[in-house]
């Protein structure tokens, strides 16, 4: 199937790379399955010094397949080392929140009222210490104004405008770099930090994403195209990191 | 020096209604699952539970044994919301005392520590302190930060599952990942270790595995599949086929006879009647 076009769930994989690309010698953490398949492909190409966990307790080396493991390691990572690792800012973490509003503040934990949730999540999780600790980027498969919305009911991970309002503390290591979607990328270098369009995938018009978007979104002009994967980068997303295609079953559209 | 082995009931006697339970392991990993379902059994009730939750939070939720519950996430892994905890949240039957993972990781080293609170950037600017009123900030000494006080979690007793221990009460996890069990160990005034194995003190190799020390440790439980239906692993994976058995029933008229099946008895019961349901398992209906 090498040589057809890519699809979108590929062009997204592509898209979740990027946010790690210049990261360095840093635990790259990719959560979801397009995120995963993108922080392998940005290490087998752009981003060789990043670390990988094997999704337990250890560091993997080598590119291996998503649902596999890999066939070597390169030293343990138990969960009370991640933490120190975060606190100390070696970490560039991608989350999928149920709600991101235009500051990138989201929840992960319940929807509605919190002592008496209408929809009970995961739970802050490590969102509060990853957001005020080291860099931050989202993956939403589904771009709606369900999970693009005005105000978040709860804030776990922190946005530009708490981490300013929250002071010094909160703010020195707070750093958001992208939103990737299945409609398109965005980052946080509008007017006050607020959430902009980047880039829209290919087939994604504008007005699309601002209908899918419960917020106003700052654009700034011309809207690019974001960039496609190579041939390369294809054929090892095809053929080595997810050979079984699970990635077309995150990105439906 | 001392023969700490009890039974699970003999743990659960030393229980009381109302105390502060800390339970090990980490979402539906190594939980001291045996150790649970004697609570279950038991009078039991209005406990307060800290935990990196999965079925132990779901299980003792669904007793109805839960006042508190202090975490940072309930989760059975494979299937990543836990059923019965998603039900009392919903229901507001539960005060949820919900924490950053590294702050619970801080909350229990305070107290393992002696110490009131640790201080942490965690937290600052979310809704972490609106929704838990009792958390404060403190001004750094030494310049002028201010960082949120994760308080100290002390615990009343504290309950883990490992691979290896001695009569007295020093563990062995051979484990990819200790997770945080000796941290509960030491922040609770009781600590008792479940295990799959009891060997002989000079067994414990190599000596950097041993993970919990008998200082620690008021009681062991010998508990072959003691953690099951989560993982223990090197000794057995999580069974996953159980837990969609478990999560499938949740909420639905089959849940008790779910309940009846597998919790509604003694641990050997338990033990048998997951192996009686073998590879062509009879599906609760």
């Amino acid at each position: 199937m090498t040589g057809t076009a890519p699809t979108r769930a590929e062009v997204c994989v592509v898209a979740c790379a990027e946010a790690w690309r210049g990261d360095g010698e840093i635990l790259a953490s990719p959560i979801g399955l397009v995120p995963t398949i993108g922080a392998r492909l940005a290490r087998a190409t752009f981003s060789p010094e990043l670390l990988l966990t094997d999704g337990e307790a250890a560091l993997g080396v080598g590119t291996w397949p998503v649902g596999g493991s890999p066939t070597q390691t390169e030293g343990a990572l138990p969960f009370r080392q991640i933490f120190e690792l975060i606190w100390s800012g070696r970490r560039h973490v991608m989350m999928g929140p149920g709600q991101i509003d235009r500051y990138g503040n989201i929840n992960i934990s319940a929807i509605g009222d919190f002592h008496r949730p209408k929809v009970a999540l995961l739970g802050v999780r490590g969102a509060p210490g990853n957001t005020v600790s080291h860099p931050c980027s989202y993956w939403v498969p589904r771009h709606s104004r369900r999970t693009f919305v005005e105000q978040v009911d709860l804030v776990c991970g922190i946005g530009y405008d708490r981490a300013a309002s929250a002071g010094p503390s909160a703010a020195r290591f707070h750093q958001l770099r992208r939103v990737v979607s299945d409609l398109g990328v965005f980052d946080f270098t509008g007017p006050d930090h607020r959430m902009r369009l980047v880039s829209t995938h290919p087939g994604v018009t504008v007005e699309q994403v601002h209908e899918a978007t419960g917020f106003e979104l700052w654009t700034g002009g011309e809207v690019p195209q974001t960039r496609l994967p190579t041939a390369h980068e294809l054929t090892l997303i095809r053929t080595v990191i997810d050979p079984a295609g699970h990635r077309d079953a995150e990105v439906r559209r | 020096m001392t023969d700490k082995r009890m039974t699970a009931e003999q743990v659960v006697s030393e229980l009381r209604s109302g105390m502060t339970i800390g339970i090990g392991g980490w979402g539906s990993r190594r939980k001291p699952m045996s150790l649970i379902r004697a609570i279950l059994r038991s009078d039991l009730e209005d406990l307060t539970v800290v935990t990196y939750g999965g079925p132990d939070a779901g299980l003792l939720l669904a007793a109805g044994k839960v006042r508190r519950l202090v975490y940072g996430f309930v989760s059975l892994d494979s299937i990543p919301l836990e059923p019965h905890f998603r039900a009392a949240r919903q229901a507001g039957a539960v005060e949820a005392v919900e924490y950053d993972e590294g702050m619970l990781y801080l909350g229990l080293y305070a107290a393992a520590c002696r110490l009131p609170f640790l201080p942490t950037r965690v937290g600052l600017g979310s809704d972490l302190m609106r929704i838990n009123p009792d958390l404060r900030t403190v001004r750094s000494p030494y310049d002028d930060e201010e960082l949120l006080a994760v308080p100290a979690l002390r615990l009343d007793a504290a309950l883990v599952h490992l691979h290896r221990a001695d009569i007295h009460g020093n563990a062995l996890c051979l484990g990819p990942d200790p997770y945080f069990d000796d941290l509960y160990c030491a922040a609770a005034d009781r600590a008792y270790v479940s295990c799959e194995q009891v060997v002989p003190t000079e067994q414990l190799t190599p000596a950097a595995s041993v993970l919990v020390r008998r200082h620690q440790v008021r009681g062991v439980v010998p508990a072959a599949r003691g953690a099951h239906f989560t993982s223990c692993d090197p000794d057995y994976p999580r069974d996953e086929r159980f837990q969609r058995e478990y999560a499938a029933v949740a909420g639905t008229d089959r849940w008790a006879a779910f309940r009846q099946r597998y919790l509604d008895t003694d641990e050997a019961g338990y033990q048998q009647a997951v192996a009686a349901r073998g590879p062509q398992m009879e599906v609760i209906r």
